[in-house]
């Protein structure tokens, strides 16, 4: 058993050496986690347009783990590639793995989030303010004045909770929306559920929602469904289901980012770096909102 | 005497506080509405931890229930949308869940390895194979699909006007009081967790016991997640994620020790009521999502101390 596992171990570490370092063209792409269909997508179309252009492309999965993140940037760095794409766990915590790479002389792209304080040569990402300023428009169109809106928040404290709230919110203000409640699901379907049907308790006039994504956004049309109710709800990230959904006219719409194309972006923002052609420092993706 | 029964009634009078203090806050959380909905969304951690006190009981944790719940749900909607019909669908459910928590049961009980570290495992394992199954992409059936009615009875129907899951609660719960008060497995489980050297003096198979305790918690695991499953028509790869601390939570709140030998599964029903009665009239109230937390860490703060001075 001993020597069995010493030679597995030897094996592991001369797997590990064996992969040594990359050609010149190839390029690193650092997801913050594949357990998220968004990111799947957005990986996607980064090595759907590598392999299209005939470069290599190394993708490591963070696992929304900025320690998994730093050891991912740090393998990419000593495998040498040509450019790091970097989708961060976190805009700030991320950084410094972020300016790791740049000093060891390697181009950094930011995807979907950005890293501060941090020397990016490109920056590409779809708004997700701009997002959430488009449901609060919608609801606006679609309500009455007065009218009770409820929002279901992504996870406190990251990115996207905080840009398509602060969006949504700051647009509700201009048109003069009600906004009744706004309470945390997690980004999550069971949870989106369950909080909504508590607040349908207390609200039972609520005549829209909005959620930061899709999840929560499926999550609340059961609980609205089962309560006999109509109420617009509006999702976020055009996730297949909630496309799906749209569709069958069981919420009302979502919002469309478009991760095959940042990317897909991103690649090529990276190649054209490597053959040494000017990019623009920021590359915005349009949002589409889906109805 | 008078301490003794405070010591076994602190859960009891905990939800008779909490009752109070929501009652006074924010009466709308009594109507008849409110409480199915309170008892539904206590229905999934509650078989959660229905399993969990059993592993508990036995001086173990169960740290990969949430990954359990999300295989057996990522699998069984699979089959669900491949048009397998329910009753297959449901077996296989609850079948992964057993063989998984088999799998538990065989590395703590003969393997030894320690109940942490071997859940840990299985924890990890599953949920690799959960975004391995899925693709990482959410297994979601549609009304067209084979049974898809009967189903979605299971998590979203009612029966006499109870919500199914609360009743599939109900009935799990009075087979685990049966087994714990009534069989000898069950004077065999509180035996291994208090002590099991003695337990094996006194010719118990402790290897054995221990298979079918995370095996029940592999079950039950399952079947929380048929329920939420067939409630959402939906399971997601990241389903599950953190049920493991709300069931460890509910049986802690509950008065079972994690020593092992000591505990009720009743109470551990109460102590996921607790939870969940929580998360509603946070809810209700509109307490933002930071004081949430904190909230949450109070009571279970001051439950296990009200257990300890008592």
């Amino acid at each position: 058993m001993k020597n069995f596992l010493v030679s597995l171990t030897a094996l592991v570490i001369l797997g590990a050496c064996g992969q040594g370092t990359e050609s010149k063209e190839s390029i690193g792409l650092v997801v913050s986690t594949l357990n998220n269909p968004f990111f799947v997508e957005l990986q996607e179309g980064a090595v759907a347009k590598a392999e299209e252009a005939g470069y290599k492309i190394v993708t490591l999965d963070s696992q929304n783990d900025t320690a998994k993140e730093l050891a991912n940037i740090e393998d990419l760095i000593s495998r040498q590639v040509s450019v790091i794409l970097v989708n961060p766990v976190d805009s700030d915590s991320s950084a410094r793995a972020a300016q790791l790479a740049i000093k060891a002389g390697i181009p950094v792209i930011s995807l979907d989030r950005n890293l501060n304080n941090t020397a990016t040569i490109s920056h590409i990402a779809s708004d997700n303010k701009a997002g959430g300023k488009m449901a609060a428009q919608l609801v606006g169109e679609l309500l009455a004045d007065g009218e009770e809106v409820l929002v279901l928040e992504g996870i406190p404290g990251t990115s996207a909770a905080n840009d398509r709230g602060q969006g949504f919110t700051e647009e509700a203000k201009v048109l003069g929306l009600n906004i009744v409640a706004k309470q945390t699901a997690n980004f999550d379907r069971s949870q989106g559920l369950s909080v909504t049907e508590n607040l349908l308790q207390v609200y039972p006039n609520a005549k829209a929602i909005f959620a930061h994504n899709d999840e929560m956004a499926l999550g609340a049309q059961r609980a609205v469904a089962d309560a006999g109710k109509e109420i617009i709800i509006i999702g976020f990230d055009a996730t297949p289901d909630a496309v799906q959904a749209v569709s069958d006219k069981i919420i009302t719409a979502t919002i469309a980012q478009q991760p095959k194309l940042i990317g897909s972006k991103g690649v090529e923002n990276a190649i054209k770096t490597i053959l040494k052609e000017d990019i623009s420092a920021n590359v915005p993706i349009e949002l589409k909102l889906v109805k | 005497m008078n301490k003794k029964i405070l010591k076994y009634n602190m859960i009891v009078l905990g939800v008779i506080a909490l009752g109070i203090i929501i009652a006074l806050l924010e009466p709308r959380f009594f109507s008849l509405n409110n409480m199915l909905n309170v008892f539904r969304q206590t229905s999934v951690n509650a078989l959660i931890a229905a399993g969990m006190t059993f592993v508990i009981l036995t001086g173990g944790i169960d740290l990969s229930v949430g990954s359990i719940f999300a295989l057996s749900a990522t699998i069984g909607a699979l089959m669900m949308k491949l048009g397998f019909g329910v009753e297959v669908s449901v077996l296989v459910t609850l079948l992964v869940g057993v063989i998984l928590g088999m799998t538990n049961g065989i590395l703590v009980g003969y393997l030894k390895l320690q109940a942490f570290i071997a859940t840990l495992i299985t924890m990890t394992f599953a949920r690799g194979l959960t975004y391995i199954v899925s693709n990482g992409i959410p297994v979601t059936m549609n009304q067209s699909i084979n049974g898809f009615d009967r189903y979605s009875y299971i998590g979203g129907g009612y029966f006499l006007g109870i919500p199914v899951p609360v009743i599939v609660t109900m009935i799990l719960y009075a087979i685990c009081y049966w087994i714990l008060k009534q069989t000898k497995f069950g004077r065999y489980t509180y035996a291994v967790g208090d002590n099991e050297k003695a337990s094996v003096l006194a010719g118990i198979k402790t290897e054995k016991i221990k298979v079918v305790i995370y095996s029940i918690c592999g079950f039950t695991s399952a079947l929380a997640a048929l329920v939420l499953t067939s409630r959402l028509a939906s399971a997601p790869p990241t389903a599950g994620t953190g049920y493991e601390l709300d069931a460890i939570a509910a049986v802690v709140l509950g008065g079972t020790s994690l020593n092992g030998g000591k505990g009720s599964i009743l109470k551990t029903l109460l102590g996921a009521l607790i939870i969940s009665v929580l998360a509603n009239i946070l809810n209700l109230l509109n307490v933002s999502s930071y004081y949430q937390m904190l909230t949450k860490a109070l009571v279970i703060l001051l439950a296990v101390v009200g257990h300890k001075k008592t």
